[in-house]
This record gives structure tokens, C-alpha cells and sequence, in this order.
């Protein structure tokens, strides 16, 4: 099957074959009722003619989760969504919603409400049209419409704008009723697709607290697609990290922070990146250290999760905040002097940029640090944080 | 200090003077009135002619306003003008020609819009090798297709038939018009299309309450092509139509030509004008519109 959007007659067709199949879907149903999975994606792939965007990518997320897919453009998590949606024909695999194999069914079907980026809103109805149009479509009598649309609204304070057309609306105004066409629809699943990226800085501040605030009060399963790592490491319960099609990690916010599994993950997460060293592990007496030029970290009390070798060629990761200038520096196990290359004050902190042993790094500092650039620095860094990863990538 | 500064203004401040009469501006104005003044005439030249009896326009002086206006030549135009052994006038051919333009223009219209909203959002397969073929189909002269339609309309019993004309118009008019439609529908957004599918309309619910309300300038100017197209049309009326139903250009062109008795310009120009005129008013009603129809169209291909 190519990746092509299908045609209304090959829809048909396979509803047909979905209707044929109801028995096995009871089964089904039957056997995933005791579990709380939300939504399961097995073994699913996807080509357009003969790139592979998803590779037999597996998910599964609980009910009630906030699950955020997140990485750089183009690694296929927005696929991955219009997969879920049913947007898109998946060329291999299966997804199951709630239990029932959704594979073949049409987006209606799936008990899915989904907001996009663009906001997407019917541009002809106004908004009150906008949130019922779904509704309608399925057939829904009247007071009911009335009654949904309503809640929705109450729920997004957006009651006063219904009467508006989208373009009287401002841009949170407008995500905002998209949110709400997802809310009338009464589903189980939300999807969003970088929901808040067309808004400016300010206002996705304040829309990504009420995302969060949305999801405590409705507990419904969310899967939130995006690439700015704040709003993951914000909203989410679990982020999946992806990169080429495949998922590379799939955490709390927390772990994916302080214990990424390989070296992209580790150095896509954070902002400045962490820093990468490459260097060579040995062994010392029972000890073992990090090499690299002049400079040697001893690793106490790394724990390891492979068994490591001595000569082996690793990279060594440190986040700029377990890298300390001046009075800070002192206490640290390892201090060694270098010259600020580059100062960038961000308001809350300022960032030094420095080289060592031919690799350049990054320092946080406090703002309130008076280091300029040219100037003679002592770095100190504090080993039990960092994180040792093989000329492959994986974490060692 | 900042009112010194504005006290020592000098050189060059504020809104850039512009130059209302300069050289080039004149060369530009003059090239302009001069190339609108030449178009005109032949507009003119008719229009005054109509309008006088048939002594006046023997005087020879075509340029000269008429010394007696006369609604004549008008009315014997629409009323009795002779083609042939009938002497009914224009207005026979206006009402075939109402009669060819409004089912093409509704019916191709209908068509094409449909085909550009599913090439646009429905891609089947093959899709892109089914829209190249109809653009190839825009490129192929006429005139090559001309005796093979002529055999499949007698075969499908159309033929010298207001039906046959009709058919012919819709299917000439698929390519170009499809193009538009698919043209404006490729700039609706994408995710409009797919918000409306989790909402869970199908094929024609989104064709009709989604993609319709928006399109309107896109049929404004499918509308201007097809009525200007069809209604000066003289090609395909005169060879499909059959004789009783020949539209208003080849009924102009039969009164103009005719080799009888006496040459009456003023009629002739009537007749003209008469048939030009729905295309005249559409231009100039819609004229704004149609560019910017073409122009929305254009954008991304």
C-alpha cells in the first residue's frame, strides 16, 4: 500500500472488511477490558514509496496518561499522530484504542478529538458552528448539541466569543476553540499536533499551564506532539524521544533528564546541550577514570549499566549546570583552568562558553557572575553527575 | 539638546516629495492615453454607427458623431434581420445561445469542482497521472478533435442537438477548469480537510459545508471563463447545433455576411454590439474580481 491518501472508494472497501471482522473484534474487546491501556501501537510502519518514516514502533499509554512524543523535525512523531488519528493508512501494524483494533477505522470511529497547529478551524462558521459541526455529523438531537457545546465552552471561557467568525479571533482565542471542538466530541483520546507553536512566547506560556490544568480536570488520555522540549518536560507524564522513525526513549520527564538512555537523547534534551567529551576509560588500580588530553575524571561511583573495558573510547556528558566557575569550583573533584570564550547572559543565569581539550563546553553560572570573555577561569566539575556513553552512543 | 537637534534639521527629512509631472511620468501618461485611445476607436466607430439611419452612414464619414440619433438598426438586429430565408432577427440565436450557456456553464462548473477538490484532498491512485492526462487534453488543438466528436455525438444521437453543443462545452471546458478548482482547493490548508474528517464528515459533507463557502471567488471566475468562452463560441456551435439552434455568433456572422441586396452597416454594428454585449458587461462587472480569482488560483500549483 503506498503512502497516498486513500481514496473515498478504497474507505469503503475496507470498512466493508473492518464490518466482517466485528467477531474478532469482540474477542478483542473482551480480552483488553481488565487491562488500562489506552491507546497500543504494535509493530507499526509506515512508507511513502520507499522512505520508511515509522519503523516498527511500538507505544503503549495508560489511561489518563499525558504522553508527549517529541524530537526533531522530521523523525516522524507527527506521522505517528495522523497514524493514530487515522489520518494516514499505516503500511504494516496495529493501533488499538481503548481496546479495539482501530487499525481500519475511519478517524470518526475512533473516539479521537484532535487539535492542530494551524488551529484548523472552519473559517466560514462561527464558532458556536465551529464546535457543533462534529455533533451534527454524527447526528446528535439538538439539546444535547446545545448542552455539549455549552460545557465545552464554559470549560475554555470562550462562552462570550461564540457567536464570533475565527478570524474576529486572536490567535489563543483561536486554539483555544480548536481545543474545544476536540472537547464537545466527548472522547477518550486528544490528540495534539504542536498545538501551541503558532503562538508567541507569552501566550504559550499561559496556554500550556491550562493545557495542563485541561488535563487534571478532564484525566483524559492526551498525546501531545511538539519539539519544544519545555512543553515536554512540562506537561508530560512520559516522553517519548524520537528520532528516525523509532522511539528512543520512553520516560518520565525526569529520567529522560538525569538518565537518557543514549547519546542523542542525552544531548537533545536541555537547553544549553549537555556537553560531550571524547576521551578513553581506564582502569586504575580498582578504579576507573576518564582520560582525555591533560584531563582525567575519576569515576567513584559511576554505575555502570554495561561492563566497561579499559582503553575503551567513550564520550563523557556533563550538563552545563555540573560545571562551576570561581568560589563553586573549588570544592569539586575535578578543577582544572581555561579561558571564557564567550558570555551569554539569559536573564536568570548566564552561560560561558570555554574550551577543553579541543571540545567546546558551556558553564551556567549565576547571572550575577562578572566573568567576561578573555577571561582566566577555574572549572570545576562535579563527576557523580556525569554520564558515560560508548563510541556507539549507548549509555555505558 | 532635542530641540536643538530639530532646529538644525536640515536636508532631507520627513515624507519623501514625489514628482507629480515629471518627463518619464509624461512619456508614461502620454504612451498610455495613446494605446486606451486606440483600442477605443473601433469601439466607437460602432457604437456611433449604430445609432444612425442608412443615408447617414452612406455620407462616408465614419468618425463623425450621428447628425440623427436613431434606435432603428437596434431593434431591426433583434427583431428582423434576415439570415438566409429567415427574417426573426438576433434574438433567435440569443435565446440558443441562453440556452447552450447556462446547462454548460452549471453543469462543467459542477464538474470540474468536484474533480479539483478530489485531486486536491482524495488522491487515488494514479491521481497525478489522471490530472496530467487531462492537462495534456488542454494543449490539443481543437481542430483535431473536431470530426471524431463529430461521429461520437451521431453515434450517442446528439448530434445537431442543443444537447450534443451542451456536452461538447462541458468536456472542452474540463481541463482548464479543473485546474483552477484544483489549484485554489491545493491552497486550503490541509489540516482543515483533516479537522473535518475526525469530525466525521465524508466526501460531500466537506465538499459541500467546509470547502463550497469558501471558494466562492474560485466560482466567480470559473463562471467568468465559461460564459465569455461559451457564449463567443462560434466553432463548435456552427458544426454541432444543427441548424435551428445555432447560437447568437453564428447567427451574427450569417446576417453580416449576407451577399443580398444592400450592405446595412448600421444593423450590421448593432448586431454586433448585441452579441458582444453579455461578455462586454461581465468584464466590466467582474473585471477586479476575476483578476484576483486568476491570481488566488495561480499561487501555488
Amino acid at each position: 500500500m503506498s503512502g497516498e491518501k486513500v481514496s473515498g472508494e478504497k474507505l469503503h472497501g475496507e470498512k466493508l472488511d473492518g464490518e466482517k471482522l466485528d467477531g474478532e473484534k469482540l474477542d478483542e474487546e473482551k480480552v483488553s477490558s481488565d487491562s488500562v491501556t489506552s491507546v497500543a501501537i504494535n509493530d507499526l510502519s509506515l512508507s511513502f514509496g520507499s522512505v520508511e518514516v515509522l519503523k516498527s514502533l511500538n507505544l503503549e499509554v495508560e489511561q489518563g496518561e499525558f504522553i508527549v512524543l517529541l524530537g526533531p523535525s522530521g523523525c516522524g512523531k507527527s506521522t505517528l499522530l495522523n497514524c493514530i488519528a487515522g489520518l494516514l493508512d499505516v503500511t504494516a501494524g496495529q493501533i488499538f484504542i481503548n481496546g479495539i483494533n482501530v487499525t481500519w477505522e475511519e478517524p470518526k470511529d475512533r473516539g479521537i478529538g484532535m487539535v492542530f497547529q494551524s488551529y484548523a478551524l472552519y473559517p466560514q462558521m462561527s464558532v458556536e458552528k465551529n464546535l457543533s459541526f462534529g455533533l451534527k455529523v454524527a447526528g446528535l438531537p439538538k439539546q444535547q448539541i446545545e448542552e455539549r457545546v455549552q460545557r465545552a465552552a464554559g470549560i475554555l471561557q470562550i462562552e462570550s466569543l461564540l457567536k464570533r467568525k475565527p478570524a474576529a479571533l486572536s490567535g489563543g482565542q483561536r486554539q483555544r476553540v480548536a481545543i474545544g471542538r476536540a472537547l464537545v466530541r466527548d472522547v477518550d483520546v486528544f490528540l495534539f499536533d504542536e498545538p501551541l507553536s503558532n503562538l508567541d512566547a507569552k501566550l504559550r506560556t499561559d496556554l500550556r499551564v491550562e493545557l495542563k490544568r485541561l488535563h487534571q480536570r478532564l484525566g483524559n488520555t492526551m498525546i501531545y506532539v511538539t519539539h519544544d522540549q519545555i512543553e515536554a518536560l512540562t506537561l508530560a507524564d512520559r516522553i517519548a524521544i524520537m528520532k528516525d522513525g523509532l522511539i528512543q526513549q520512553l520516560d518520565t520527564p525526569h529520567a529522560i533528564y538525569n538518565q537518557p538512555s543514549n547519546r542523542f537523547v542525552a544531548g537533545f534534551i536541555g537547553s544549553p546541550g549537555m556537553n560531550f567529551i571524547d576521551g578513553v576509560l581506564e582502569q586504575k588500580s580498582d578504579r576507573w577514570v576518564f582520560n582525555a588530553g591533560d584531563i582525567t575524571i575519576p569515576l567513584t561511583d559511576y554505575a555502570f549499566l554495561q561492563n566497561p573495558q579499559s582503553g575503551q573510547p567513550v564520550e563523557i556528558g556533563i550538563r552545563p549546570e555540573h560545571m562551576f566557575v570561581g568560589d563553586a569550583a573549588q570544592g569539586q573533584a575535578v578543577v582544572f583552568s581555561c579561558e571564557a570564550d564567550l558570555v551569554e547572559p539569559m536573564g536568570a543565569d548566564t552561560v560561558l562558553w570555554t574550551t577543553i581539550a579541543g571540545n567546546s563546553l558551556t558553564i551556567r553560572t549565576d547571572s550575577e557572575s562578572t566573568v567576561k570573555a578573555g577571561d582566566s577561569i577555574d572549572v570545576g566539575i562535579n563527576p557523580n553527575r556525569a554520564l558515560l556513553f560508548t563510541a556507539t552512543g549507548e549509555r555505558l | 539638546m532635542v530641540k536643538s537637534i530639530h532646529e538644525g534639521m536640515q536636508g532631507p527629512h520627513g515624507p519623501k516629495p514625489k514628482k507629480s509631472l515629471s518627463a518619464r511620468n509624461i512619456v508614461l501618461y502620454g504612451f498610455l492615453l495613446v494605446a486606451a485611445f486606440y483600442w477605443l476607436l473601433p469601439l466607437y466607430v460602432m457604437i456611433v454607427t449604430s445609432l444612425k439611419g442608412l443615408p447617414e452612414v452612406r455620407m462616408g464619414n465614419i468618425f463623425s458623431p450621428p447628425m440623427e440619433i436613431t434606435f432603428e438598426p437596434w431593434i431591426k438586429a433583434w427583431d428582423t434581420a434576415c439570415t438566409g430565408l429567415y427574417c426573426e432577427g438576433l434574438k433567435v440565436g440569443f435565446w440558443n445561445s441562453v440556452k447552450i450557456l447556462i446547462p454548460s456553464t452549471v453543469i462543467s462548473i459542477a464538474i470540474a469542482s468536484v474533480n479539483g477538490y478530489a485531486l486536491s484532498f482524495w488522491r487515488f491512485k494514479g491521481s497525478e497521472i489522471f490530472f496530467t492526462i487531462l492537462l495534456f487534453g488542454a494543449f490539443i488543438p481543437y481542430q483535431v478533435m473536431l470530426y471524431p466528436l463529430v461521429i461520437i455525438l451521431r453515434e450517442l444521437g446528439l448530434f445537431s442537438s442543443l444537447g450534443g453543443v451542451v456536452l461538447i462545452h462541458c468536456i472542452f471546458g474540463m481541463p482548464i477548469l479543473t485546474l483552477l478548482f484544483r489549484n485554489y482547493f491545493a491552497s486550503v490548508p490541509e489540516e482543515l480537510f483533516k479537522a473535518a474528517r475526525v469530525d466525521g464528515a465524508g466526501f460531500w459533507r466537506i465538499f459541500a459545508q467546509i470547502m463550497l463557502p469558501m471558494s466562492l471567488p474560485i466560482f466567480v471566475v470559473a463562471i467568468i471563463l465559461q460564459v465569455t468562452g461559451i457564449w463567443n463560441d462560434f466553432l463548435f456551435g456552427i458544426i454541432y447545433s444543427g441548424t435551428t439552434n445555432f447560437p447568437m455568433t453564428v447567427q451574427l456572422n450569417n446576417i453580416v455576411n449576407t451577399t443580398q441586396g444592400v450592405k446595412e452597416y448600421n444593423v450590421n454594428m448593432a448586431a454586433t454590439l448585441l452579441t458582444g454585449a453579455l461578455p462586454l458587461v461581465v468584464y466590466f462587472i467582474s473585471g477586479k474580481l476575476f483578476v484576483r480569482g486568476i491570481a488566488a488560483g495561480a499561487v501555488k500549483g
